[in-house]
């Protein structure tokens, strides 16, 4: 009874500080807001731990806590499910927020919407904690929308800039699509399996494996199985929530948002939802290996064709966004080869070094007087040591560097696609060990280019004349965030509230690997929430067999050949970026088609306008034209209107005013009533 | 001498005669008060009220008790009943208070006296398990408001509005008398249980039964406001002074939803085949005329009362679907959606013209659709809570006034009548227009007067808050709806 009070306490306390600072935005000093809000995560961080320990005692609850509505046999409730995959979705979203909430502070000093803006991070920690607390489909999706929604809010934050508004658009619609699909296989849980309660849904799983269903009525080559088609659409909104290809396009626009929420939603949190989802639905997904290699096969792409992308970007944010598409696809492979702990696994790292390069990119940023072209940069490293030391070692956590906490979950992830068997795996291995090398390239071509060689700030041209990458016409608009450093400026070390989250943030990038993977992947930790079909999928298995303890395995790195593709990586950006600088140049004259192939990033976005967008315009157009004006306005709702219109002055005349008229009314009906009834009886 | 003499049961009625007692005295402290405000009456209302609250909180025992030799009943859902109808005349009365003292002839004493003699009156309706019981509860009530509509006595309209009301009442009231009559004739009773128990064994002459229950039904009908016994509502809603139409369109609903409980489901719940069909040709006109006339009105008080026929008429629909050939399995979902309609609807009702009340002032009504225009400029804040009723009128999703029309459309579709469930559906649709019209008189013209709303503290306080609930238990609909659903169950 006393811990079900605390579970309602995570996610209320933050809504509640969300509260006070958006109702009252207008009235209440910056001090109040920032004050309540941390309060409000504070707490609810606190009490994660709490329930942690609590369910590491063994202690674990799946209950109603309130229902909201009953139709017919169906009931919508919110409950919460409390286990070791809750709990750990729990710490890691309260402790990355908890650190942007700080961050904050320093990082939106100037700005004009400080309340509004701690509002909304603190909504969305209350969102991301509903959806992952859920023990039922509806809250899932109630949760789903809801970080959807504040997404929304803080990408198009800035909302005089056309170009946040352009990419808020994009992420809202482009999220339609997936959450269509996620909302049709909610349909199909619901009709199938008759509740939405993830516990009754799983235990009936087995005996609806075999079910099939007919897409098209009557047709037997539209036969296909229950369960694939089931995962297959719930996959698709983990695809639109967690940028998988050909639905990712939203996630690199989105960087138009404050930093902040660059490190807490578009790379720690809310993207990572639809791996969550996907690990808390492996009953289902284990009883298709249909749907297994189509989600492997994705997130192959998008783990290895993201990562090309990252490399030839000059914005600083959106190498960092690159980067977080390339390591979801990265999460989405493990997956596939239904290593779920492993998915979550790095799901948990990555949040930690993630969110430290995007702070450490905003610090950046500060120090750079908002100016985000890596062009620009160069030898900042004795400017912003702190920030410098923190990237570093975020950087050499990403590119999987032995020991540290990135190392051992894509060492995992490579493990266990090499040992698993579904078709696409042999694909997916390709594209995973290549991807190592491309992320070290990457990454370090960014680190080489920010905090080494050459100081190229503080030149008039340069920080006036900023060249966007970007994909539309109105980059160019003239804004206050984009200034950059006057002539003969120097960029200087940000104040304590930036870099203190920074260097905690460093702390699990380093360690948490280490300690976690012995119980998280291959103890029993996931015991009795994640289920895996070992006969049909035993890459799992194997890979626990091989596994000696997280300090063998480091060490046993070192000869492998993941390692030396990251460090081939390392020192050929180094060669490249630092030691000559001319080759980069002639490698893109050279291959000018591949370039631009990148520059446009694959043609996606322009795919998308022209087929999509202009589709729909047709469509909408035309039904605009040929149903809306003709048939519905001309016909159906001024026709009708005018008929009611008619029917109305009509009826009005009935009322009269004399009241021997209303009373002979009254005695009308009861004379039709006796009538009707006498003859019956 | 009084052998016979034995003292009844007097808790289950402890509440009415405290009230009665207070309305007494009220009358005449009243007489030495010489305050223009009243303030000390008004207080006093006002503690009697919640007093009666109390008492009904500390004596509810839940149980079903009978007394006044079984012509008194109290349960669950008298309680429940009673306690929202000390709720919402506490509310009217607050709403009230502003607009009387702007008009001379209504500041009075009496005017308060009156509003808790209608009270008693209301609250005997419910708790009434005889058919005399329910007539007297019933005269109450309507004498009170007769005097009440009249009060404004310089206004030719009020008083045309007092005259048609206490002629088509008294017409009513014989109606009502008459299907009584006939009834005792049949059953040789005039108690309500006892009445459902000769019916049920048996041997009941029909034609006369029949005969009683048509005149029942048109006496119901008129309280009710349904076509086609609705034909005063307009005129009274618009001639009566605004406070006491807020006062008719409120409490007296949650009076009427009781008597057509206890005498249609508890009385006669064996011919419930002939009634519901009754009803379902009166709820499909009302919804049908009650949705057409209010698109042609230009007066606000014009368009709530047709819009007041039309959610009567959809409330019936929660009554009509409780027996299905003779099954009663979905009885208390049905009964229970309409219970939780009516006291939405008056939650709404109440906020509406509350509203109406908050923007009139000495000598300006605030009653004409057009005084609405551009209120948003004039105080968003009001304006957003008119929005929010309205839109909770028209039954938009996620307002209290939505989850009143999905759960008796969801009886409606359990019991079989599809037809009437996309009948229903149909007229709401022509509804929204008018609802959403004045939205749109409010965010999209532009006003004629420009100043901004004052209002005393305490109206603002309760509107917000009346306008919030209306949103809120739109999000937690099942706090009132599983109060309605026990009540039921307990009583039934």
């Amino acid at each position: 009874m006393e811990m079900q009070k605390l579970y309602l306490l995570v996610p209320m306390a933050p809504l509640v500080g969300a509260m006070i600072a958006g109702l009252f935005c207008r009235v209440i000093p910056r001090w109040v807001a920032h004050t309540a809000t941390i309060a409000g995560v504070a707490i609810a961080f606190v009490v994660s731990v709490l329930i942690f320990m609590d369910v590491q005692a063994g202690h674990t609850f799946n209950g109603t806590v309130y229902t909201w509505l009953t139709s017919g046999d169906y009931r919508f409730e919110v409950g919460f499910l409390i286990d070791t995959l809750t709990t750990t979705m729990m710490l890691v979203v309260t402790f990355v927020s908890l650190m942007v909430h700080i961050y904050t502070i320093g990082y939106m000093q100037e700005d004009p919407g400080y309340n509004r803006f701690f509002s909304y991070i603190s909504l969305f920690t209350f969102s991301m904690l509903m959806l992952v607390m859920s023990n039922n489909f509806m809250q899932l999706f109630f949760g789903w929308e809801a970080v959807g929604l504040v997404s929304y809010l803080l990408i198009g934050f800035w909302y005089t800039r056309p170009t946040a508004i352009f990419a808020n658009m994009k992420a809202f619609l482009v999220n339609r699509v997936g959450d269509f699909g996620f909302i049709l296989g909610i349909g199909l849980v619901l009709t199938h399996f008759g509740t939405l309660d993830y516990a009754t849904v799983f235990a009936k799983a087995p005996e609806l494996a075999d079910t099939t269903i007919n897409l098209f009525a009557g047709r037997d080559w539209a036969t296909v199985s229950l369960m694939t088609v089931t995962c297959i659409c719930l996959f698709i909104g983990a695809m639109g929530k967690s940028a998988q290809v050909p639905l990712h396009v939203w996630l690199p626009d989105s960087m138009e948002g404050p930093t902040p929420i660059s490190a807490l939603i578009h790379a720690a949190t809310m993207v990572t939802a639809g791996i969550f989802m996907v690990s808390r639905m492996s009953p289902l997904f284990e009883l298709s290996t249909a749907a297994l290699s189509f989600v492997i096969v994705i997130g192959a792409i998008t783990a290895l064709f993201m990562g090309f992308l990252g490399i030839i970007q000059n914005d600083i944010k959106r190498v960092v966004a690159y980067s977080t598409l390339s390591q979801l696809g990265y999460m989405t492979v493990a997956l596939g080869a239904s290593a779920y702990s492993v998915a979550i696994f790095h799901l948990m790292t990555h949040a930690f070094f993630k969110a430290l390069l995007f702070l450490a990119a905003g610090s950046v940023i500060i120090g750079m007087h908002h100016d985000q072209d890596i062009r620009n940069m160069g030898g900042l490293r004795k400017y912003m040591p702190i920030t410098w030391i923190t990237s570093l070692i975020g950087s050499l956590a990403l590119i999987g560097t032995p020991f540290l906490s990135g190392f051992y979950s894509k060492d995992s992830i490579i493990e266990a696609v090499a040992l698993s068997h579904i078709p696409g795996a042999g694909f997916a291995y390709f594209c995973v060990l290549a991807g190592v090398f491309v992320t070290a390239f990457y990454s370090f071509r960014m680190y080489f280019l920010v905090f080494h060689g050459e100081e190229r700030f503080g030149k008039a041209d340069d920080a006036h004349h900023h060249e966007h990458e970007g994909d539309h016409d109105d980059e160019e608009v003239a804004h206050d965030h984009h200034h950059g450093l006057a002539p003969g400026q120097k960029p200087h070390e940000t104040p304590w509230v930036v870099w203190l989250p920074l260097v905690l943030l460093a702390i699990p990038s380093v360690a948490i690997g280490f300690i976690a993977i012995g119980p998280m992947v291959f103890g029993d930790y996931f015991k009795g929430v994640i289920f895996i079909d070992h006969a049909a999928h035993p890459a799992m298995q194997h890979l626990a067999e091989h596994f000696h303890g997280a300090s063998a395995m480091g060490v046993h790195a070192l000869t492998t050949l993941p390692f030396f593709l990251a460090l081939a990586g390392v020192v050929l950006s180094w060669f490249f970026y630092m030691k000559r600088p001319d080759i980069p140049a002639a490698i893109q004259r050279r291959f000018s088609a591949i370039h631009t192939l990148f520059e446009n990033k694959y043609y996606f976005d322009k795919f998308n306008e022209a087929i999509f967008a202009g589709g729909a315009r047709l469509l909408g157009k035309s039904l605009w034209r040929g149903g809306d004006v003709a048939v519905i306005d001309g016909l159906m709702v001024n026709g009708s209107a005018k008929l009611v219109g008619w029917i109305s002055s009509v009826t009005r005349l009935f009322q009269t005013g004399y009241v021997y008229h209303y009373a002979f009314t009254m005695i009308i009906g009861i004379f039709v009533l006796m009538t009707l009834w006498i003859n019956r009886a | 001498m009084f052998d016979n003499f034995v003292v009844p049961n007097l808790l289950p009625a402890a509440p009415e005669m405290f009230l009665a007692v207070m309305a007494l005295a009220i009358l005449m402290i009243d007489l030495t008060v010489k305050d223009s405000r009243r303030t000390v009456t008004f207080a006093l209302t006002q503690l009697t009220l919640i007093g009666c609250a109390a008492i009904q909180f500390a004596t509810s025992t839940g149980e079903i008790t009978y007394t006044f030799s079984n012509m008194f009943v109290d349960d669950l859902m008298a309680d429940l009943l009673k306690l929202f109808l000390y709720m919402t005349v506490l509310m009217v009365l607050f709403y009230s208070r502003g607009y009387i003292i702007d008009r001379e002839p209504m500041n009075k004493g009496e005017y308060y006296v009156l509003a808790l003699f209608a009270t008693l009156g209301m609250m005997v309706m419910i708790s009434a398990n005889h058919f005399v019981t329910i007539y007297i509860g019933l005269e109450l009530l309507s004498l009170s408001l007769y005097a009440m509509v009249a009060m404004n006595r310089d206004s030719v309209v009020s008083s045309e509005a007092a005259m048609k009301y206490f002629v088509l009442g008294a017409l009513a009231s014989g109606l009502l008398l008459y299907g009584m009559s006939m009834i005792y004739g049949a059953t040789g009773t005039l108690e309500i249980t006892a009445i459902a128990e000769r019916l049920y064994s048996g041997g009941v002459n029909k034609t006369v039964l029949v005969f009683g229950l048509v005149f029942l039904v048109g006496g119901l009908a008129f309280k009710l406001g349904v076509v086609p016994f609705h034909m005063w509502i307009p005129d009274v809603y618009h001639g009566a002074p605004t406070s006491v139409t807020l006062f008719i369109s409120t409490a007296p609903k949650l009076a009427a939803f009781a008597i057509v409980m206890r005498l249609l489901v508890n009385g006669l719940i064996t011919m419930a085949a002939d009634w519901q069909s009754m009803l379902i040709i009166l709820s499909v006109l009302s919804m049908a005329i009650g949705n057409l006339a209010a698109i042609a009105q230009t007066n606000l008080k014009r368009m709530l009362a047709y819009s007041a026929i039309s959610h009567m008429g959809f409330m019936l629909l929660g009554i009509v679907t409780g027996v299905v050939g003779g099954d009663a399995r979905y009885a208390l979902n049905a009964y229970s959606s309409a219970m939780f309609y009516v006291i939405a609807y008056v939650l709404m009702s109440a906020g509406t013209f509350g509203m109406m009340l908050l923007m009139a002032r000495a000598g300006f009504e605030a009653e004409e659709i057009n005084d609405y225009k551009g209120l948003n400029k004039r105080s968003p804040w009001f304006a957003g809570i008119m929005l929010m009723l309205m839109f909770s009128m028209a039954g938009v999703p996620f307002f209290i006034g939505f989850f009143a029309k999905f759960s008796v459309l969801q009886a409606v579709v359990a019991a079989g009548y599809m037809w009437l469930a996309i009948v229903a559906v149909l007229f709401s649709l022509i509804g929204a227009f008018y609802y959403l019209r004045l939205v749109k008189v409010m965010y999209f013209d532009q006003p004629e007067d420009e100043s901004p709303l004052t209002a005393p503290m305490d109206v603002r306080i309760l509107i917000s808050a009346n306008g919030l609930a209306v949103a809120l238990l739109g999000i937690f609909p099942q706090v009132i709806m599983s109060l309605c659903a026990y009540a039921l169950l307990r009583s039934l």
